[in-house]
């Protein structure tokens, strides 16, 4: 990973490493750098519409981000493209709804907490319902690797790859037996008011922004604690680069291989918990479209790469709500799905890296 | 590796009564069944005629996706692209879609329509759509496919998951391509011309009509037939070794002087012509095409009918696009008849309601995740892929998990 260039003036390596340069990264260069250069003409035309949909962007990233972090924990370790996890987030956002409707399985627990219900209730709502989505998909991302990944540890990576995929149907059916085809609706338990709105209208920064925001940075800290400075976290890192020598240091493998599925799990789940709260709504096939999002955020930032999934995800919602602002929310999906294609074709190790993207002898 | 190829070879060149009849018998008996069908579908009054045919398009899908991943071992899961594009080559070219337009060539339908008008929009015969629909797509597969088929496994199954979803986007939103109406968005593309031929004597083939099934059911069986010629040539080729090379050891493929993105790019044009074809020949078929025609789940199903019956084994392969068609059409609304049925009697408003059809896919992703760990060679497994699939139980893991 650390380069171990002789130190040199920054401008003359600067030069050095235009000149090696392929010319296919030089015409991406070029692009993106006439693409910022139309947003920052838009950005000084109309510099609060900008700043609003930069905000949107980053909080729409922020979802994403957690989501993506669950692809490249499971990724770094085992190698694995887990498909059914888009699906996982949206059977999050499903259990969100369900504990905030204080009814499951037919049982009454508590009275529904809505808009209509006090603010103390509210706080208490969101964060119970974000506990136990949390809990609830972390042990359903065990219980999938459990069932379905384990026993095929040592199969051809084909066969992992289509067992994921199957478990994305199941869970994508599960949620579509459990609430049906259409569109669920969530309470709208946080405000939908403009922060700024004393200050100035031009900047729109809404309370629901800010709560995305407030929950996805200490789970983003409460991770980074995690794989930095626990015993598992070291377990973690130790399996991640070399899964016989840590077994043979006496790390129990398959735990580990479950605490990054459970970690996952975890972050999924607060994430669909918040994606309801923030879109008002949620639906069976969400995870899909999503998880795709997702995942493309993660290769952009270098699949296996914490960090990289985090700034991936923040750039896959800005570009996309650039997208739906100047180009048009029809064309979004499109846009997406071929940023994920350019990158795995042009740069696969994306843009923090990672080793894994090419085997031996593909180029670059 | 070699001792396995010796065994498969060796295997094939015993003569005994029981090769004899693999090899002849059942091939003729299925193909005079196959043949005979319309003639037993109108004595017995099943009125199958449809499924069949429908069934017939998903059998040459399969064997289309089966040299993409049961002979070269790529993970295709964008394969309705090919699929939609095929389609709506149809759907263009052979319909009044383009009525600023007015271009006839060799098109079976009358030259004026009722009202003694030219015909608006571009009619060509379908039989040479058929070729340019299979050549278009395969084109398309040349160009996905030459920039990403240097990725490794997992992420090539990705692009093509990227690449079928752009398509059918694409299609969604080409009513408005700069102010151009190219594909007409989700309405899609009605009113498609139906395929003739012009010189025989009978009616019913001078103007394929919805009526007399049985030329369709011709049409599609000759494609069929001719598919799973080539998908046998194939295996039996140079190309064909060369993708049971590459699927078992690309580097030492590479250094036995296959040229890995030469042999695997013609694989995934060639899986690509097939779906094209089997797209066009739907499209003149159905009449009409919309984009969600062609989701994700498309591919899926395909690629379920392909692992089911068993990745490489062509009988296998058929058998697996008939089965999972089967539960399709006749299994989940027979059962849901049943469910019904039991609900009714139970007085139960859940299963008396449920529409089980609705989550056949429930049961796909069962049979994916059961398949994987149970048989992951299917139903009918090709020799040589099982022994791969089943190598990771008894080798080291280290082997297992380079084999992408």
């Amino acid at each position: 990973m650390a380069t171990t260039q002789e130190a040199k003036p920054k401008g003359a390596a600067l030069l050095d490493s235009i000149k090696s340069s392929s010319w296919s990264s030089r015409l991406a260069v070029a692009i993106v750098a006439a693409l910022v250069v139309l947003l920052l003409i838009q950005a000084v035309q109309e510099p609060g519409q900008f700043v609003s949909q930069l905000l949107i962007g980053i909080t729409n990233g922020a979802i994403i981000a957690l989501i993506a972090l669950g692809y490249t924990l499971v990724y770094g370790i085992i190698e694995l493209i887990n498909f059914a996890h888009g699906d996982n987030f949206m059977l999050g956002s499903f259990v969100g709804v369900t504990v905030l409707s204080g009814t499951f399985l037919g049982l009454g627990f508590f009275t529904p907490i809505s808009a209509d219900s006090g603010t103390g209730l509210k706080v208490f709502g969101v964060l119970f319902a974000l506990f136990v989505a949390m809990i609830a998909c972390g042990l359903i991302n065990v219980a999938i690797e459990r069932i379905a990944y384990k026993p095929l540890r040592n199969s051809p990576r084909l066969a992992v790859l289509i067992t994921a995929i199957g478990m994305s149907f199941i869970l994508q059916n599960l949620g579509l037996v459990w609430k049906g085809a259409s569109q669920i609706s969530f309470p709208s338990l946080i405000s939908d008011a403009n922060i700024f709105a004393g200050i100035t209208d031009a900047v729109a920064y809404r309370w629901k922004d800010l709560f995305v925001i407030l929950v996805t940075v200490p789970l983003l800290i409460g991770l980074s604690y995690f794989i930095r400075s626990t015993r598992q976290g070291k377990a973690m890192r130790a399996v991640a680069q070399d899964k016989e020598a840590a077994a043979m240091m006496g790390i129990n493998v398959n735990r580990t291989i479950s605490v990054a599925f459970l970690l996952g799990g975890i972050l999924a789940g607060a994430s669909g918990v918040m994606f309801g709260l923030f879109n008002g709504t949620t639906v069976f096939d969400l995870g899909f479209r999503q998880g795709l999002y997702a995942f493309t955020a993660a290769v952009l930032g270098g699949i296996g790469n914490l960090t990289g999934a985090v700034v991936g995800g923040i750039l896959i919602g800005v570009i996309g709500a650039m997208n739906d602002q100047y180009i048009g929310v029809r064309w979004t999906d499109i846009v997406i799905f071929t940023v994920l294609i350019l990158v795995l074709v042009f740069r696969p190790r994306g843009l923090l890296g990672d080793r894994s993207a090419v085997q031996g002898g593909g180029g670059e | 590796m070699t001792a396995r190829l010796c065994r498969a070879a060796g295997e094939s060149k015993v003569a005994s009564p029981g090769a004899a009849f693999k090899t002849f018998g059942l091939p003729v008996g299925l193909i005079l069944l196959a043949l005979l069908f319309p003639l037993i579908n109108g004595v017995t009054g099943a009125n199958l005629m449809f499924p069949v045919i429908v069934i017939a398009v998903y059998v040459m899908l399969a064997l289309g996706l089966n040299i993409v991943v049961g002979f070269a071992g790529l993970l295709d899961l964008g394969f309705v692209a090919f699929y939609a594009l095929g389609a709506y080559v149809v759907g263009w070219f052979a319909s009044s879609h383009f009525s600023d337009l007015s271009f006839r060539f060799l098109s079976a339908l009358p030259a004026q329509s009722v009202s003694g008008r030219e015909l608006p929009g571009i009619h060509v015969s379908f039989w040479i759509l058929l070729l340019v629909a299979g050549a278009f797509s395969g084109l398309w597969g040349v160009i996905i496919g030459a920039p990403t088929l240097r990725l490794r496994g997992d992420y090539l199954a990705v692009v093509t998951l990227g690449f079928g979803e752009i398509i059918p986007r694409f299609f969604i939103n080409g009513d408005n391509i700069f102010g151009y109406n190219l594909t007409n968005g989700t309405v899609g593309i009605k009113g498609i011309d139906s395929p003739g031929i012009p010189f025989v004597p009978s009616r019913a083939w001078q103007q394929f009509g919805t009526l007399d099934l049985s030329p369709w059911y011709y049409t599609i069986l000759v494609l069929v037939l001719i598919t799973v010629f080539v998908n046998i040539r194939l295996r039996d080729s140079r190309l064909g070794r060369a993708w049971v090379a590459v699927r078992e050891d690309e580097t030492a493929a590479a250094a036995m002087g296959v040229n890995l993105v030469t042999t695997k790019l013609w694989a995934y044009a060639l899986g690509a012509v097939f779906g094209g074809l089997a797209g066009a020949f739907y499209g003149a078929f159905i009449k009409s095409i919309f984009p969600s025609s062609f989701s994700f789940n498309v591919s899926v199903l395909v690629l379920c009918m392909v692992i089911l019956g068993g990745m490489g084994n062509i009988y296998g392969v058929i058998l697996g696009a008939i089965v999972l068609q089967g539960i399709n059409f006749y299994l989940l609304p027979q059962v849901n008849e049943w469910v019904h049925a039991i609900g009714e009697a139970l007085s139960n408003p859940f299963l008396a309601e449920v529409d089980l059809p609705r989550y056949n896919f429930f049961l796909f992703g069962i049979l994916l995740v059961v398949m994987m760990l149970l048989r992951p060679e299917g139903i009918i497994p090709n020799r040589q892929r099982q022994e791969e699939l089943r190598e990771g139980d008894e080798d080291d893991s280290a082997t297992g998990l380079t084999n992408a």
